[in-house]
């Protein structure tokens, strides 16, 4: 399996107030189980299922995402910025393996 | 035998279209797909049976994908996103694909706005359904028609 690694991209500093748009992007193939290989034989199910957002340890957005997802799940959301401290991103597998990400940003 | 170039385009082009359609059609281990009702039965369950008023979402989403693999859904949920007035939820469906649930966001007041992309698979044109539940216990739901040129719902 192509290696599985994580991309987000939030900006280094806001104002206090301001609405910013963060996008998260893994490398992932995103198998929905319903493809066949070369053999004829059905590729398993194999998704990322889970995409959570938290700042300061603060839960501020999640996804559920479906096999329907393209590979390479790529999630764009908003953030309102009120202080300066660090996000921390997580996506989850079928069959539990976490990835991680962590992104800091100050906030005037 | 006399060339005529625009029925030789055309031929080429559609057998091109054929041949597209048939690859993206040999990746399903199942040829059955869901429709309308799949999308109506699951908007019913979200809802608890009230059901969801239109207005309130802009999609983003293109009128014709090239390429049924990655197509985009972006919407737009006209909130204030405070305490007191904001929305949970919001669930993308398609009525078209094996399943009709895409994704599902949550969100909170931190978001400062209720708006969320990603790509999606489409299997082939269809009906792509927004849903959005508010802090309130109301919902609202828009829906947008894609054209999809050539499917995509294979690993």
């Amino acid at each position: 399996m192509s290696k599985i690694k994580p991309r987000v991209k939030v900006p280094k500093s806001a104002d206090a107030g301001e609405i910013i748009e963060i996008k998260a992007l893994i490398s992932h193939p995103m198998h929905t189980g319903r493809a066949k290989d070369k053999e004829g034989n059905v590729i398993p199910r194999k998704i990322i299922n889970t995409f959570r957002a938290s700042f300061n340890g603060t839960p501020v957005f999640s996804a559920a995402l479906e096999p329907a997802v393209s590979a390479n799940p790529f999630i764009s959301f908003p953030f309102k910025a009120t202080e300066s401290g660090s996000f921390e991103f997580t996506w989850v597998e079928d069959g539990g393996a976490e990835f991680t990400a962590k992104n800091d940003m100050t906030v005037g | 035998m006399k060339y005529t170039m625009n029925f030789q385009d055309i031929s080429r082009r559609k057998a091109l279209g054929l041949l597209g359609g048939a690859v993206a059609l040999s990746a399903f281990a199942s040829p059955v797909l869901a429709d309308a009702a799949a999308v109506s039965g699951k908007i019913k369950e979200l809802t608890g049976g009230a059901g969801a008023s239109e207005g309130a979402i802009t999609l983003d989403i293109p009128e014709i994908a090239e390429n049924g693999n990655a197509v985009k859904i972006g919407f737009d949920v006209d909130s204030p996103m405070t305490d007191s007035d904001y929305v949970k939820a919001v669930h993308v469906m398609a009525d078209g694909n094996p399943t009709p649930e895409v994704a599902s966001f949550n969100f909170s007041p931190a978001n400062g706005a209720c708006t969320a992309s990603t790509r999606m698979r489409l299997a082939k044109t269809q009906n792509v359904v927004v849903l959005a539940e508010m802090s309130d216990g109301s919902f609202k739901q828009a829906t947008g028609t894609i054209k999809v040129t050539i499917g995509g719902c294979g690993g």
